[in-house]
Formats: C-alpha cells, sequence, structure tokens
C-alpha cells in the first residue's frame, strides 16, 4: 500500500429516503476543519437511488467534491450493495480519510468496508483532529505526521482512548451523532459533481427487504435532546412528573428518569438513564430527585451543564453537579418553571 | 482440607445469587408485608430445576450435591427468608424421604414431578400435642382392604394448602419395646385432593410470613394402600432421617438471613452519617461488624461441612444439628445487631433487616428447637 | 440446522463501576461476566434449537480464562464450546479479531453465525460485521427479532426510526441486541454438566486461511496513541437556599450559559 497516493478528506453522506441525514452535515463540517490543517478537499459520497439532485445540499454545508453512486439497486439501505458502492469509491479515489456517521446504518456499513478494503476503523469517534503519531517522538521509531488522531470513549464512557491508523488507508472512523459541528450553510455554493457506477450484480449477500416499518413515535429519543429534566424516586409518585414535564416544556426539553422509576413502574423503560438505561449528553441535565448512584452518574456525567436539585445534601449527585441546590423540589421546580416562562416571554 | 469452593460451586451460586437478586429481591417485601405465597417465584424456580437440585437426574431432578442445594437456599434467604424456607421444606422434607424411602413406583409417581417443580411438597409431623415430643403423635391410619383410613390432625405445616404432596406421619398400631407398649408411627404420602383431606386455619406469623403455614385435617380420608412409605412402623426412624437433612436446609436459610443483614448493614454504615462522619467509621460498628462477620463465617463453616456430609456419610445427624443450632443463633444475633446499627429505621418496615430479625427467629424453632439440637449433639457426646 | 455464536468476556459494569481514588477505573475490583449483547445472541441460538433442534456451538477469543464463559454458555445450553487462545492473538483490534475469529469459524460447519451487537467494554460494533466479510457471507446488524424459513432467516433489523424486515439465504451473520429477548438462567445442573465437557481449544495453528500479518496487537491497523480512564469530573458549586433563592439562582446560572 503506497500511503501517498491516498489523498482527501471524504464523509460518507448518508441519506435515508432521499432525504441527507443530519449526520452527513456535521460530519461534513469536521472534514472542513480536517482538510484544512491537510491542505486539501472535501469530499461527498452520495449513494443510493435518484439522489443526485442532493448533492448542491452538500455543497452548500462544506463539500468541494460529491462522488454519486445512483443505482436502483440502492435505494433502501442494504448491506452488500452500500458496501460495494463505498469500498469502490476507496479503491478508485484512494481518500486519506473516510469518515462514516455512527448510527445504524454506519455502525453497519463502516466494518463492511473497512474489512473489504483491508483498513482499519475507530468507532464512535468524539474527538477527530491532525497530529503526530506516536504523539511524542520516540528513540527508533518514524514519528509520522498528520495523522488523523480518533478519540472515543469506551467502557461506557468510562475510559478514553486517543487512536490513530498510521500505516493503512484509509484512516476510517465512524462518528457519534451530534458532536461535531454542522456550518452554517453557503447559500448558492456548488460543487464538482461526478457520477460513479461501480455494477451492481446481486449475489447472496444481496439481502431482501420484505417490509419497511416506521415507527411511530411521539416522544423525543432522550439520547438526542438538547436538555433533559430527570426525575428519580424523589419525585414521589408518577403524578408528581406533571411538574418535571411542565419545566422540560417551557425549556423544549425532555423528560427522563433513574433506573429506581422505572423499576416502580412510574415511566418506561426507553426515558431510563444509566448504565443499564442510555447514556446521554445533553447542554443542560436536570437531575431532580435523584440520589446519584454511580450507575446513573456513568450515563449523564458527560451532560455539559447538570444542574442537580435534591433535598438531602449528602446526595452523590452533588459530586458531579456543576449547579446544586439543596432542597424541596416541590418548591422548586414549579417556581423554577414559572420563573423561567416569565424570562423567556420578556426576551422575545 | 480445601476450603475453596469448586468452580462449579461458584458458579451455582453466582446463578441462585442472580437469581435472587433479580426475582426475589425485588418481592421480598411485599410477599412479607401481604402474607401471599410467592406462587410466580416458585414457579421459575421450578422451570430452572430448583425445586430438585440434589434429585438425581433420572428422576426428574438437576442431580447437584447436598451443597448445592444448601447454597440455593443460602442465597434465596439472603434476599427473603420466606422462598428459602419453601425450597428447603420440599426439597428436604418432601421429596428427600420419597427419594430414600420410596419404592420405584413412588418415585415416579411423585419424586420426578416434585423434582421438576410440576408439584410442590410438604411434611406433615407436628401435632398441636406433638411438637419436640414428635412421639405424642395422635393421628391414626388404620388399613381397610386395599386402603389406609387417616384420622386427626397436623400443626404448622410448611407448604400447606400450597404443596401437592404431603408426607404424613401417622399411629398405625403399638409395639412392645423393651417390656413398654409405644406406639408405632408409620409414614404415607398423600395427595392434595384427597377426600377426607382438608385444610383447616392459616396461621399468622412473626417472620417468613409469604410461606403458606396451615392446619392440615383428616377425617377419614382413604389412601391407596400403596401410598404407605417405607415400612410399615418405621415412621419415626423416617420422621428423624428427614429432619436431619432438613435441618441442612434451615441452617442454609438461616446463614442465608444472618449474610443478607450483614450484607445490608455494611452497605448502611457506609452511608449513613452521625456526627458529621459515617457510622462505619465509630469504632463500636466496626467491633460489632467485625464479630458479626466472624459468626456468619463459622456458622458458613459449619453450615458447608453438615452438607458434605450428607453427601459422604450415612448419618450426620450430629453435623447436621450443628450447623443448624448455631447457624439459627447467629441468624437471631446478627440480625438484632443489624436492627440496632440501622436505629430507628432498622425498626420501621421499610428496612430489609427489620424482616430479617423477624424471619430468623423461627430458624431457631422450627425443625427442632435449639434445644432439641443441644440433645442430640449432647446424646452423641454422652453415648 | 448448525449455529455459531461469538460470545465474549468482559468487565461487568452493572454493579457499579470501580473507581481508584484518584478517579482511575479499577479494573481488577470488577467480576467479569458474559457481554450482554452476545448473552442475547446467545439466547436466540438456544431458542432456535429448541424450535428446531440446532446445533450451537459458542466461540470466544481471549485469555483462558475466558473459559468460563462458555463454560456459563454451556450451562445455558449450548453444546460445544472452542477457546481461541493464543500470546500471539493479544492486543488485536477490531480487525485481527474479526481475522482470528473467521479463522477459527472456517473450521466449523455453520448455517448462522450469531454476535452480539458490541461489547460493553469495547462498544465498537465492528466485530459481527467485520467477520462476515473475511467469511463472505451476508449480515444482518442489530437484529430485534429472528425467524427462519426454509434455508432463509427473516430478521427485523433496526434502525433509528424504523425496522427493515430482512430476508436472507443462509449461511449468514447475524448480530443481536441485547433487547431481542430476555435470556435464560443457567440450570443447577447444566452447571455441573458443563465442567465435564471437553472445551476445544485452539492456537494460532488452528487458524484456518489467516496471515500472520493480520493477527494480534502486529496485525492491528489502529493503534493506540494514548489511553487513559477518564478523571470523573469534579463537583461544582452546591447551595442551600430558601425556594425562592433556589430559583434565582438557577435561573442566573442559565443564563450565565446562555441556556436561555
Amino acid at each position: 500500500m503506497n500511503l501517498e497516493e491516498y489523498k482527501g478528506v471524504y464523509v460518507f453522506a448518508q441519506q435515508v429516503d432521499n432525504e441527507i441525514s443530519s449526520i452527513a452535515f456535521e460530519l461534513l463540517g469536521k472534514a472542513k476543519d480536517l482538510a484544512k490543517d491537510l491542505n486539501t478537499e472535501v469530499t461527498a459520497v452520495l449513494v443510493g437511488s435518484g439522489i443526485k439532485g442532493l448533492a448542491d445540499q452538500l455543497a452548500e454545508y462544506g463539500a468541494d467534491k460529491v462522488i454519486v453512486v445512483d443505482d436502483p439497486e440502492l435505494k433502501d439501505y442494504r448491506t452488500e450493495p452500500y458496501a460495494h458502492a463505498l469500498s469502490s469509491v476507496i479503491n478508485k479515489y484512494k481518500p486519506e480519510i473516510m469518515l462514516v456517521g455512527a448510527t445504524a446504518i454506519g455502525r453497519d456499513l463502516g466494518p463492511r468496508v473497512s474489512a473489504r478494503v483491508a483498513t482499519g476503523l475507530t468507532a464512535d469517534c468524539t474527538v477527530l483532529e491532525i497530529g503526530d503519531f506516536p504523539l511524542q517522538a520516540v528513540p527508533g521509531q518514524e514519528q509520522l505526521h498528520n495523522q488523523l488522531l480518533m478519540t472515543r470513549p469506551a467502557f461506557g464512557g468510562n475510559t478514553i482512548a486517543t487512536i490513530a491508523c498510521p500505516y493503512n488507508r484509509p484512516q476510517m472512523a465512524t462518528v457519534r451523532a451530534g458532536v461535531m459541528q454542522k456550518i452554517d450553510p453557503i447559500k448558492g455554493a456548488k460543487a464538482v459533481v461526478e457520477e460513479f457506477n461501480p455494477g451492481f450484480t446481486p449475489d447472496n449477500k444481496y439481502v431482501e427487504i420484505l417490509d419497511i416499518v416506521k415507527a411511530v413515535t411521539e416522544t423525543v429519543d432522550i439520547m438526542d435532546a438538547k436538555i433533559l429534566v430527570s426525575g428519580g424516586r424523589g419525585v414521589g409518585s408518577p403524578e408528581n412528573f406533571k411538574i418535571l414535564e411542565e419545566l422540560a416544556e417551557v425549556l423544549g426539553g425532555t423528560v427522563s428518569c433513574s433506573r429506581a422509576v422505572v423499576d416502580s413502574g412510574w415511566k418506561p423503560k426507553d426515558l431510563q438513564v444509566g448504565q443499564t438505561g442510555k447514556t446521554v449528553r445533553p447542554n443542560v441535565y436536570f437531575a431532580i430527585g435523584i440520589s446519584g448512584a454511580i450507575q446513573h452518574v456513568a450515563g449523564m456525567e458527560e451532560s455539559d451543564i447538570i444542574v442537580a436539585i435534591n433535598k438531602d445534601a449528602d446526595a452523590p449527585i452533588f459530586d458531579v453537579a456543576d449547579y446544586g441546590v439543596v432542597g424541596d423540589l416541590n418548591k422548586i421546580v414549579p417556581k423554577l418553571t414559572a420563573a423561567l416562562k416569565a424570562e423567556i416571554a420578556a426576551a422575545q | 482440607m480445601d476450603f475453596t469452593l469448586s468452580k462449579e460451586h461458584e458458579m451455582a451460586r453466582a446463578l441462585f445469587k442472580e437469581f435472587a437478586e433479580k426475582e426475589v429481591k425485588p418481592l421480598a417485601q411485599e410477599v412479607d408485608e401481604t402474607e401471599v405465597f410467592p406462587r410466580e417465584t416458585v414457579e421459575k424456580m421450578a422451570k430452572l430445576g430448583f425445586l430438585g437440585i440434589p434429585v438425581p437426574k433420572e428422576y426428574g431432578g438437576q442431580g447437584c450435591d447436598p451443597l448445592t442445594y444448601a447454597m440455593c437456599v443460602e442465597e434465596l434467604s439472603k434476599v427473603c427468608g420466606t422462598t428459602g424456607v419453601i425450597v428447603s421444606a420440599h426439597t428436604s422434607l418432601c421429596c428427600d424421604p420419597i427419594m430414600t424411602y420410596g419404592t420405584e413406583e413412588q418415585k415416579q409417581k411423585y419424586l420426578i414431578p416434585l423434582a421438576k417443580g410440576e408439584k410442590l411438597g410438604a411434611f406433615g409431623l407436628t401435632e398441636p400435642g406433638a411438637g419436640t415430643d414428635a412421639q405424642g403423635q395422635q393421628t391414626k391410619a388404620v388399613l381397610d382392604g386395599d386402603e389406609w383410613v387417616l384420622n386427626g390432625s397436623k400443626c404448622f405445616i410448611t407448604n400447606g394448602k400450597e404443596a401437592d404432596v404431603y408426607v404424613i406421619f401417622a399411629i398405625t398400631g403399638t409395639v412392645e419395646k423393651r417390656g413398654r407398649m409405644t406406639k408405632e408411627i408409620s409414614a404415607f404420602i398423600v395427595e392434595k385432593g384427597t377426600p377426607g383431606f382438608t385444610f383447616g386455619t392459616k396461621e399468622k406469623k412473626m417472620g417468613i410470613r409469604g410461606s403458606s403455614t396451615y392446619e392440615l385435617i383428616f377425617t377419614d380420608c382413604r389412601i391407596p394402600k400403596d401410598n404407605l412409605l417405607g415400612q410399615q412402623g418405621k415412621g419415626f426412624g423416617i420422621a428423624m432421617h428427614t429432619l436431619d437433612g432438613g435441618r441442612i436446609g434451615i441452617a442454609s436459610q438461616a446463614l442465608g438471613l444472618a449474610e443478607g443483614a450483614l450484607e445490608t448493614t455494611i452497605q448502611y454504615v457506609k452511608e449513613r452519617k452521625q456526627f458529621g462522619r459515617t457510622i462505619g467509621a465509630f469504632q463500636n460498628t466496626q467491633f460489632q461488624l467485625a464479630d458479626m462477620a466472624t459468626k456468619v463465617q463459622a456458622a458458613q463453616l459449619l453450615v458447608y461441612k453438615a452438607a458434605m456430609a450428607k453427601a459422604t456419610q450415612k448419618v450426620y445427624s450430629v453435623e447436621a444439628a450443628m450447623a443448624k443450632l448455631y447457624a439459627a443463633e447467629v441468624a437471631m444475633e446478627v440480625t438484632t445487631k443489624a436492627v440496632q446499627l440501622h436505629g430507628g429505621y432498622g425498626y420501621i418496615r421499610e428496612y430489609d433487616v427489620e424482616r430479617m430479625m423477624r424471619d430468623a427467629k423461627i430458624t431457631e424453632i422450627y425443625e427442632g428447637t435449639s434445644e432439641v439440637q443441644r440433645m442430640v449433639i449432647s446424646g452423641s457426646l454422652l453415648k | 440446522m448448525k449455529i455459531v455464536v461469538c460470545i465474549k468476556q468482559v468487565p461487568d459494569t452493572k454493579g457499579g463501576v470501580k473507581f481508584n481514588p484518584d478517579g482511575t477505573l479499577d479494573r481488577g475490583a470488577m467480576l467479569t461476566i458474559m457481554n450482554p449483547d452476545d448473552k442475547a445472541g446467545l439466547e436466540a441460538a438456544l431458542r432456535l434449537k429448541d424450535q428446531y433442534d440446532a446445533e450451537v456451538t459458542v466461540v470466544t477469543m481471549g485469555l483462558p480464562k475466558a473459559e468460563e464463559v462458555l463454560r456459563e454458555a454451556m450451562a445455558m445450553g449450548a453444546d460445544k464450546g472452542v477457546l481461541v487462545t493464543d500470546r500471539v492473538l493479544g492486543g488485536a483490534d477490531t480487525w485481527a479479531t474479526s481475522t482470528t475469529l473467521a479463522g477459527a469459524i472456517r473450521n466449523l460447519d455453520y448455517d448462522l453465525i450469531i454476535t452480539g451487537r458490541q461489547a460493553i467494554d469495547g462498544d465498537t460494533a465492528q466485530v459481527g460485521p467485520q467477520i462476515s466479510e473475511h467469511l463472505n457471507i451476508p449480515v444482518i446488524s442489530y437484529a430485534q427479532d429472528i425467524k427462519i424459513e426454509g434455508d432463509s432467516v427473516i430478521v427485523e433489523r433496526q434502525y433509528e426510526d424504523r425496522y427493515h424486515v430482512v430476508k436472507a439465504k443462509m449461511p449468514c451473520l447475524i448480530t443481536a441486541l441485547s433487547e431481542l429477548n430476555e435470556p435464560r438462567y443457567m440450570t443447577p445442573g447444566g452447571i455441573f454438566d458443563a465442567y465435564k465437557q471437553e472445551i476445544t481449544v485452539w492456537g494460532r495453528a488452528d487458524l484456518k486461511d489467516v496471515d500472520d500479518a493480520n493477527l494480534g496487537l502486529k496485525g492491528s491497523p489502529t493503534k493506540i496513541a494514548k489511553a487513559s480512564d477518564k478523571v470523573r469530573k469534579g463537583a461544582g458549586e452546591k447551595v442551600t437556599l430558601d425556594p425562592d433563592e433556589s430559583v434565582s439562582y438557577i435561573v442566573d446560572k442559565l443564563k450565565v450559559k446562555h441556556v436561555i
């Protein structure tokens, strides 16, 4: 493998139902930074059926070039034709970096493609930067420059590792959704659009889609929420969650809960934050009546701002809270809702 | 002498522990509060083979040793004394005598469904006038053609009404022994639903409140002749031998209660603060815990030794008596101290140690009081 | 039908992650368990065994101690266990791990391979799909339901906002979600039987059609540049005020942070 041949930062521009997923724009935002450091271009790889018209959108979000693989076999996501499309692009265009969203599609496509093109893949990255490998020069080992350094949490977020892929190309990563920043779209921006079709011949690996069932969910996935108002056993009763719902509504947030609440049957499991529930990292996390057992903390300590309200001054939640308030949630929460409502109304 | 458990036993313990934590613990408080027999838990245990652990595989059991069975009762009792005794009474007092004394036909008919947990078992020896003095039996069985006719009553029967199969003791005549006429006792297998077999009042108990304790009443209850268990007239020996095994089960229950209370208390003293520090930082707490842990460990060694003796020895009465005597007294002592270390909280029902202390008391009483165990032990010393 | 299930022994994070006083992870203090997604995969295989009398072989790669997880799987009902262990296989990333497991599975007959979606220690979700690529068979990731129909599997494949009902010809690889089912418990007798059975132990030499260059630390394209046990976030402020003051305090903080 001649590593020098591999140039450019590539992004798999995921689309579903011919609508580009937000993750694609986020990846383009990051790819632009990386391309700048490497003094190269950003290329989006758009795979699907009847999707050519989407290329301009990718240009507006930072793609210099768009490679379009358009084929009827690519209508709905299936591992094999998509893996064939992306690995053919890699083999033909030889990108230096290939970014894929860590979505239900990307986490299937990424590993299959990386195995096919025989390179490394780092999963679920939260930080990407260009730097040296090894980080510090080590005697007897050549220090390589301009490497993609991929940082990711492991062990349920309890450890972090920075990983490089120094001797194989492309350097591939799947990137967690919601972490990278999109750029403000540049209206009217155009990219070089290139069509490429490697040919699709169905074989045993082409699975058959018998049915597509879209989930009808009214509730927002708590992992996507920017503001979470989370309640614990201290809320006292399922009815009393109403005061949390009102607070969430004022802030445009979502209600979540601790395991104790789920165990008591007050809230469904998909709202549970923690080791046995979901790991969340909203901008603001309100922990209300939650003592803060380590199982819970492991699922929310990544939140940007943590506000805790608890009547027990010794509750461990205060060990991770940015702003801890010792007091009765029944008295504080309704007043807080009212105060925020007034603040927001005044600001408009 | 090797005190380490085999990997198999370690894994079995992990299984019992996981089951107890996930399936039994969440119900323990409710079972105690409502005094409702945990039928669903029993069905879950049946599916996993917990109701036939020491029964050979050819009879529908798990083919494990008595130690594995003891560990099961121990782990269940750590979180719920009621569940522990249900398994113990079923296994030690009903499966075991049928396995030991039953005919092949009886084993096929009764032991297999019992071991598979399709049926639940119980044991009826105690009568209002015959507790520790088991010879004071009044229930009679008379052979009439091809049937035994039972009359009398049994009291304080664990798994009463819930069980399908009962091992029942009754007088079948009198024999001359050393020049004195004594009662001849025989054992029988009686099925629930047999005409003339009814249940009296349900007992309201201090502890193990979810276990179903009933009076059994026999009024001209006719059972097939073939339901005589063991030889006619050998009932007293069958009862005593069965109780030797049963005591290992109750000793395991007591051990579990003590361990459960100790673990709960260790957790509590690390969290509870008084005078600005955790109560675990006080030397009184530390020394209390040291004594509790030492006694629990000693009890465990005695219980495991008795369980292993059952696997390798024909007679293990003394080992079983010592294990039960000591484990029961340790259970009472440790749960009482656990309540004390919890202070006021230990006295309210929201806290598990309150229930554990009430559950512990019975282990000093049933399947031979502590006084009976002392009689058994001293009897062997002075014979 | 023959099913191969790949399982991994991982540190248990459920009973609380243990930390050293300096805030780093205390790995030694944590017990090990069968990875939850893998256990769901095993349960799915065992249900197919109950239904279609399939033969279930569990395969794990790890230190010799990983034998425990095979025994556990066998105590749940798996028929055979294969432990792949060799010093030269250590330090593998997902590429080298999938190469190794594929090399082991090539020695086995299979209609279906089931892996967990991801392991709770690495959280990569890569090994399953990569094995399928090495073996050149179809993969269906994120299975929330599995059925057999003739020589095909019909799987509900989960996505964020939908699921696809997908049909694939066997042999095929499926990655299982822990939501797939509630794994059964072992049975006491099953545990003792499991320890009486032979476990197949394979080393490097037993792997079929694999190149040394693709194994272990040396064969891993990804290299760790830096690893750290994350030091937990420290405590911020804590105030005890009356309710009105508490509200003003929170509102002020949210303003300062531009939340409102």
